[in-house]
């Protein structure tokens, strides 16, 4: 399985899009937005380990 | 003119209106019929998307606010279509599906992020569909053991048979029987002026507060979901459209589009005639409320959630196993025999067995899984809606297929809401008290 995981990691290596300036500010509010939501959802598992 | 002359004049007319009717009945007969072979991903997809989860959505709506939001539903549809649009075009241009096209345009980090988070979050819904047809069943007094081995077993053999074509005919089988709902609307003959009269001028009954403010977002969530994007594309693909196609496959959405504000405005009539001012927690429960008032309503909203569950479910299984197979590069068609594609097959089994045994499990926390659904789901649609504009901008890959500014235009502004939207939604549903 692991090596078939590598094996598709090497066959996508790399973006295929044209990297325009639109893409790239598109894909780094991506990354912003989901590590916010990351963020909140430690937040919930911290308030539901402590019992608040 | 002699009257012969006269005579021959109205024969010629008559022959001439006679062969022009033939030629007008005979081109729409053909157009019906490229319809008929093209339509169908479009369509399932659509209607698909009122699945379990969704006619509770509705059904509470329409307890809580009759027919007010009606206007709300019907502005979905539009939504709806210009998103599911894109993913004909993406599909039927580059043969990929969308967990595919997403590997090779972004690279294996956003590629296995969007796996990932698809897995899990139609795994998650699956149980959601279960959870609506055994409750739907037990009304009729089906213990939930026999309707999870039932369905497992019927979703199975449906994607057994070996054809795509098979597949879908099925599926539109059950797609008719969503139409359930328009019959028990009619039933308690509501008030054609009132529906009007509330329903189709935009307004906020009771003011624009949280609650409204949360009935709002979940009647989003459940007309827009990621796993309907991945459905569509794969659906595409495996029934091998062409560019050609695209606009057979335009009105083909649009048509579904049109037939699932159908449902949810009917559900919404039905429970706001006859429910309005109770708390509806499920679609099972405002289903024997009916019951009490007319023993068919309730009948048919009953059979049409369990219909809804199914559904869902048939599709969402499907997404998954699609977005598998194009990933690890299995054979991932219907029109594959079970030997020829046992990892597609396989894992569709794995994931509708497990789901089914989950609802079965005693103590299984049902609440939080439908819960964690509505979450999971939020931190997958932007980046599936995100990936499919960029896409669908990419002039390498989508040629003259590829957005037009109007169409960013509406993509953009319809991906900005749903996201500031549904992020709201996840966020209020993990903190509940948080705008109180």
């Amino acid at each position: 399985m692991m090596k078939r995981i590598r094996e598709i990691n090497r066959r996508y290596a790399g973006h295929h899009v044209t990297m325009t300036p639109a893409v790239k500010v598109a894909l780094l509010l991506l990354r912003i937005y989901l590590l916010a939501l990351v963020g909140i959802l430690v937040v919930k598992f911290v308030l539901i380990v402590s019992g608040k | 003119m002699p009257a012969y002359a006269a005579g021959s004049a109205r024969l010629k007319n008559g022959i001439s209106f006679v062969s022009r009717l033939y030629y007008v009945l005979r081109r729409g007969w053909k157009w019906f019929a490229i319809f008929l072979t093209v339509t169908g991903p479009g369509i399932i997809v659509m209607i698909a998307d009122n699945d379990a989860g969704g006619i509770t959505t509705y059904a509470a709506t329409g307890a809580k606010y009759g027919y007010g939001l009606l206007w709300f539903l019907v502005i979905l549809g539009p939504v709806a279509y210009v998103i599911q649009e894109m993913t004909v075009r993406l599909g039927a241009v580059t043969k990929r599906g969308h967990a595919e096209a997403i590997f090779d345009a972004f690279g294996p980090f956003w590629g296995w992020f969007s796996l990932t988070d698809l897995i899990l979050t139609d795994w998650l819904t699956l149980i959601t569909e279960f959870i609506g047809m055994t409750a739907a069943l037990s009304i009729f007094h089906v213990p939930p053991i026999l309707t999870v081995i039932v369905v497992s077993v019927i979703m199975f053999l449906m994607v057994l048979q070996g054809r795509y074509w098979t597949w879908e005919k099925i599926a539109f089988l059950f797609c008719l029987l969503n139409l359930v709902y328009i019959p028990g609307a009619i039933l308690v003959h509501p008030s054609v002026s009132d529906i009007i009269h509330s329903g189709v001028i935009p307004n906020f009954p009771g003011g624009f507060n949280n609650e409204m403010f949360f009935f709002l977002m979940a009647n989003i969530g459940t007309t827009i979901a990621p796993w309907m994007i991945f459905f569509q594309q794969s659906s595409v693909v495996d029934k091998s459209l062409k560019e050609r196609d695209i606009p057979w496959g335009r009105l083909d959405t649009a048509v579904g589009a049109f037939a699932t504000v159908l449902v949810a405005v009917f559900i919404i009539i039905t429970t706001g005639s006859v429910l309005k001012g109770t708390s509806v927690e499920d679609a099972a429960q405002a289903s024997i409320a009916l019951m009490g008032f007319n023993k068919w309503i309730g009948t048919f909203l009953a059979i049409g959630l369990f219909d809804a569950g199914f559904l869902g479910a048939i599709c969402i299984s499907l997404a998954s196993s699609w977005a598998f197979g194009e990933v690890f590069g299995w054979a991932h068609s219907l029109n594959n025999k079970i030997r020829e594609a046992p990892w597609f097959y396989g894992s569709y089994l794995i994931l509708v067995g497990t789901a089914g045994a989950v609802v079965l499990l005693p103590g299984a926390p049902l609440v939080l899984i439908t819960l964690f659904v509505q979450v999971i789901a939020t931190t997958l649609l932007p980046a599936a809606m995100v990936f499919l504009i960029l896409l669908l901008n990419d002039k390498e890959r989508m040629g003259e297929y590829r957005n037009t500014r109007l169409q960013n235009a509406l993509s953009v502004t319809v991906v900005i809401v749903i996201v500031a939207l549904s992020t709201m939604y996840a966020v209020t549903a993990l903190f509940p008290n948080l705008l109180k």
